[in-house]
């Protein structure tokens, strides 16, 4: 038997990402094997890992795990390359760009909460332009709009809530 | 104690991101889920489109499909199949239709309804 001759060279900060994704998998899995009554309405709960990791490294590590962990589920799923898949990555991407944006806000007065409302909004936001333009090209699709956006504040709220608990477990006002 | 307690409180920013989210919702729910009244009734067949009438006016019209002749019914701004030579009579058990946006299809006979607003909106946008 020949040895293999790629050798791939891994440091600390890969282990880090690739520590982090697993995490966020994980929950995006469990989350998964829950029905939903409207296809699209989740509660997102991988996203609380991706504003830990923003609030705790940085913005490229953020991006990293949460792409990583849109890819990884989407293969575990089985629905790589499919329409779940491309909502599932338009959604991201959107709440990325909307991180860059909000992290800009200034921290004394903004908090995850508010990151995660944002981000929350963003997702539905590209996703719905992916819905309305190619999967779906039908002006009904503004029918779902309020439910899509409600859905994102109520989650958006939960989810943020759980990151400041997560990022602050004693509870003490923010530096 | 409660374990809520342990939660840390929301920023002031966070309420106002909060509170401006609270009403763009109520405001999407306000104007996107605001029936509006059809002013139109598009009928299309397997070629295409059929026929767009005003629905201020009451009328019976029928078209032909495949199977025979279905029979559609306006009146007082509200739209139904009255009649259709198909197997399963889905259409017909639609019922009367009166907001932009619905539609009444039967399949079998190639037929389907569509209720129009005052101003269509845009189906397709292309750059």
């Amino acid at each position: 038997m020949t040895r293999s001759t790629i050798e791939i060279t891994t440091t600390p900060d890969d282990h880090k990402v690739a520590r982090l994704a697993a995490l966020a998998i994980g929950l995006h899995l469990a989350e998964a094997v829950f029905p939903s009554p409207l296809p699209g309405v989740k509660p997102g709960i991988a996203n609380i890992v991706t504003l830990y990791v923003l609030y705790r490294f940085d913005f490229a590590t953020a991006a990293w795990v949460s792409i990583l962990r849109v890819l990884a589920s989407s293969l575990l799923l089985g629905n790589f390359l499919s329409p779940a898949f491309a909502l599932s990555l338009s959604g991201t991407l959107a709440s990325l760009a909307m991180l860059t944006l909000a992290m800009r806000l200034p921290q004394r007065y903004f908090g995850p909460v508010s990151l995660s409302v944002l981000a929350a909004f963003a997702h539905i936001a590209g996703q719905l332009l992916v819905v309305r333009l190619w999967l779906i090209p039908h002006a009904g699709v503004a029918y779902l709009i309020p439910i899509f956006a409600a859905a994102a504040l109520f989650f958006g709220t939960i989810n943020g809530m759980i990151a400041a608990r997560l990022l602050n477990p004693a509870g003490e006002p923010h530096a | 104690m409660s374990r809520w307690k342990s939660f840390p409180r929301p920023l002031s920013g966070d309420w106002l991101v909060l509170g401006i989210s609270m009403a763009v919702v109520v405001v999407l729910f306000a104007t996107l889920w605001r029936p509006e009244h059809a002013a139109k009734l598009q009928i299309r067949d397997r070629s295409g489109i059929f026929a767009t009438f005003s629905l201020a006016q009451d009328r019976s019209i029928e078209v032909p499909g495949p199977l025979g002749v279905s029979h559609i019914t306006i009146h007082q701004g509200q739209v139904r199949f009255t009649q259709s030579p198909c197997h399963n009579q889905y259409c017909v058990h639609q019922g009367w239709l009166s907001h932009a946006g619905q539609v009444a299809v039967c399949l079998p006979n190639q037929i389907s309804l569509e209720l129009l607003g005052g101003e269509k909106n845009y189906d397709s946008l292309n750059y």
